[in-house]
C-alpha cells in the first residue's frame, strides 16, 4: 500500500466546526480536481502557517473521505501551538497537505469477516472512515468507543449511521462505566465468528486491547502516533521497536499488526 | 534561461547544479520521487552508512524547537553490504550524482566501508561523516580534534580513490583548523555544518525529551552559525566547500555560495516541503538572471571583498 502515489496539495477549508470544546473538524476540498485515493488508517502531513513556534508539519489521521462532496475530513485535537493554529483556520483558507501517507488497516476480502473497531479519545477519528469503507464492502462494523466522560465522545451520531455503537466512559455518564476493555460486549467476541480488531487511541488503551485480542486469539491491528518529522520514511525519527527492529511508523505503519509490536 | 550555467565542480565531481540533499533528510531519494523529478537535483547524498548494521538510538529521537528540530537518530542503517546489494541497484538508476555518507567507529571501519563503496561504479563520491553527535563511539569524537579528523581522513584517503568530501562538526572551537587538518590529509572537499549539539527538556515531566538526552539541532535556527563557518573555512582552505545548515529557499542557498560554498545541501527543509530542492534550483537560476550573471560559479565566495 505504501506504493500509492503521494501528493502535495493546496486544499481549501470548506467547513470548520467544533464538535466539542478543544476539537475542530476541518472539511477540506480540492476545488480543481478529485482528491487522490486514500485508505482508512492512512494520514496526512499538514503544514501549519502563521504559528511562529511551529516548524514541522503535523501528522493528522484521515477522519473521513466524502467522495461525493470531494471532501477530506480531519478531526484535530487542539493540544499545542500547531494544532491550535489549525483550529483557528477560517472557511476559505488554504491548507497545504502531503497525502496520503503510510499504510491503512487491512480491509476485508469476504463479507463474512466481522470488524470490531475500538477507539479512545480523538483516536476514534480514523475509525469513522474505516467503518464507512467496511460498510461499502458489505461488512457492517461494530464500534466500541471510549472516553473519560459523555462530553468527550466525538461524532457519535456519524458512527451510529454506519454501524452498531457501544460506549464506555470512565465516569459512567454514557454507556458502560469503565474502560473499553471492560465492556460486556467482549463476552460475545471470539474467534469462532471471524472477528478482527482495529484499534486507535491512547497507547495504554491500545496495549490493553491488543492483549485482550491475543487472549481471544483474534487478529488485531493498532494505529500508532509516534512523534514524526518527515512522514515519508526519510528522517527515521518516528521509529517503533518491533520484532523486525526499529521501523518508521510513518512508512511501515502507522497501522501495525500487534504481533509485530513488542507490547 | 538556457544561457545560464548552473554546473559546479567539487574536485573532479561535476554537478549539473549546486543543489544536493543532505544525508539523513532525503532517504535514498526514491522516497521523494512522487514530489520532485530527482534528475533535476544536483546530487543526492544518501543516509549515513556504516560497515555493520546499526539499530540507532531508542525512541523518542526528535524534538521540535524554535525554527528547527533536534534529532538523535544515531546512524540507523542496514550496513554497507545491504546498501551495495539492495539499494545501490535502485539508486544508480537516478540520473544525478548519488553520493554515500560514510560513518564508522574507528579509522579502520571508516576505511573498509569506503573501500566497499569505491567498488560501486555509479557512486562518484562519498561524504565522510566525522561529525555525528548522536553516537557514543566514533562519529563526532573524530571530528572535534584535528588529530582525530586527520586520522580518519588519512585512513580513508588510502582506501578511496574517488572524490572524498569530509563533513565537519560545528561543535568545535575552530572549524577552520579542522578544515585545514583534513585538507592536509588529502580531502577533496569539506561539507559543513553537521548539526549543532543541543537538547530539549519537557518541563511538565522534568525530563529530557530525547532518549539519549542530547541531539543535533538543524533547521533555520542554525543558519547564521553555518554561514559564518562557511565564511571562515573559505578563508582557511583551498579545497571546495559544500555549505549546509538551515537552507530553506534559493536566497539561503545563494548566501552560502556568496560566503564561499561551491555547492549546497538541503536538509531539514525537505520535511517541510518535499519539493523544495527543485524550487531552490529554479530560484538560483532566477537570481543569476536577475543579477545579469551567466554562471553559478560566479557566486562562490563573492561576498569576500578582500579576494
Amino acid at each position: 500500500m505504501d506504493k500509492m502515489k503521494k501528493y502535495i496539495l493546496d486544499l481549501v477549508v470548506r467547513h470548520i466546526t467544533q464538535p466539542r470544546p478543544g476539537y475542530v473538524l476541518l472539511q477540506l476540498t480540492d476545488p480543481e480536481r478529485p482528491l487522490p485515493a486514500m485508505l482508512p488508517g492512512q494520514f496526512v502531513e499538514v503544514r501549519v502557517d502563521g504559528s511562529p513556534t511551529t516548524f514541522l508539519r503535523r501528522p493528522i489521521s484521515i477522519n473521513f473521505v466524502d467522495r461525493e462532496a470531494n471532501e477530506l475530513w480531519l478531526l484535530v485535537h487542539a493540544v499545542g501551538d500547531g494544532t491550535r493554529a489549525l483550529a483557528q483556520l477560517q472557511e476559505g483558507a488554504v491548507v497545504n497537505i502531503v497525502a496520503p501517507l503510510g499504510n491503512g488497516f487491512t480491509l476485508p476480502t469476504t463479507t463474512s469477516e466481522r470488524y470490531l473497531l475500538v477507539g479512545g479519545g480523538v483516536g476514534t477519528a480514523p475509525l469513522l472512515y474505516m467503518g464507512q469503507e467496511l460498510l461499502s464492502r458489505g461488512c457492517r462494523p461494530v464500534f466500541l468507543l471510549g472516553a473519560r466522560s459523555a462530553q468527550d465522545l466525538l461524532q457519535l451520531e456519524l458512527f451510529r449511521a454506519i454501524g452498531d455503537v457501544y460506549v464506555t466512559t470512565e465516569d459512567g455518564s454514557e454507556g458502560e462505566r469503565g474502560f473499553v476493555t471492560q465492556h460486556s460486549l467482549w463476552a460475545d467476541v471470539d474467534a469462532t465468528q471471524q472477528w478482527r480488531i482495529c484499534t486507535c487511541g491512547p497507547k495504554p488503551m491500545m496495549v490493553a486491547v491488543s492483549r485482550l485480542a491475543r487472549e481471544k486469539g483474534l487478529p488485531c491491528e493498532a494505529s500508532l502516533e509516534n512523534l514524526m518529522a518527515c512522514g515519508l520514511g526519510a528522517c527515521l525519527c518516528c521509529v517503533e521497536d518491533t520484532t523486525e527492529g526499529h521501523v518508521c511508523v510513518c512508512k511501515e505503519g502507522p497501522v501495525f499488526n500487534v504481533e509485530k509490536l513488542k507490547w | 534561461m538556457e544561457n545560464i550555467d548552473l554546473g559546479t565542480n567539487i574536485g573532479s565531481l561535476a554537478l549539473k547544479n549546486p543543489v544536493m540533499t543532505a544525508s539523513g533528510t532525503f532517504g535514498y531519494g526514491l522516497e521523494f520521487a512522487d514530489f520532485v523529478d530527482l534528475s533535476r537535483i544536483g546530487g543526492i547524498i544518501v543516509k549515513g552508512t556504516t560497515l555493520e548494521p546499526r539499530q540507532g538510538n531508542a525512541y523518542p529521537r526528535m524534538a521540535e524547537t524554535a525554527q528547527g528540530m533536534l534529532n538523535c537518530v544515531g546512524l540507523q542503517n542496514k550496513g554497507v553490504d545491504y546498501f551495495c546489494e539492495h539499494i545501490y541497484p535502485e539508486v544508480r538508476k537516478i540520473d544525478t550524482a548519488v553520493l554515500v555518507n560514510v560513518s564508522g567507529n574507528s579509522p579502520e571501519t571508516y576505511a573498509e566501508c569506503a573501500r566497499r563503496i569505491a567498488e560501486l561504479e555509479d557512486i562518484p563520491a562519498i561524504e565522510l561523516n566525522i561529525s555525528c553527535p548522536n553516537v557514543k563511539q566514533g562519529g563526532m569524537a573524530f571530528g572535534v580534534t584535528c588529530e582525530g579528523a586527520a586520522s580518519v581522513v588519512k585512513a580513508v584517503r588510502a582506501a578511496y580513490p574517488k572524490t572524498l568530501i569530509v563533513k565537519l562538526s560545528p561543535n568545535v572551537t575552530s572549524i577552520a583548523d579542522i578544515a585545514r587538518a583534513v585538507e592536509a590529509e588529502g580531502a577533496d572537499a569539506v561539507s559543513l555544518i553537521n548539526t549543532l549539539m543541543g537538547m530539549a527538556i519537557d518541563a511538565e515531566k522534568r525530563r529530557p525529551i530525547l532518549s539519549i538526552g542530547t541531539g543535533g539541532l538543524s533547521g533555520p535556527a542554525v543558519k547564521p552559525v553555518a554561514l559564518r563557518m562557511v565564511w571562515q573555512v573559505y578563508d582557511a582552505v583551498k579545497i571546495p566547500i559544500v555549505g549546509l545548515g538551515g537552507i530553506m529557499n534559493a536566497t539561503d542557498a545563494v548566501e552560502f555560495m556568496l560566503a564561499g560554498a561551491t555547492a549546497v545541501e538541503i536538509g531539514t527543509a525537505n520535511f517541510i516541503d518535499p519539493a523544495v530542492t527543485v524550487k531552490v534550483v529554479e530560484g538560483i537560476a532566477d537570481y543569476l538572471q536577475r543579477h545579469g550573471m551567466t554562471s553559478v560559479r560566479e557566486l562562490i565566495g563573492a561576498a569576500h571583498l578582500d579576494r
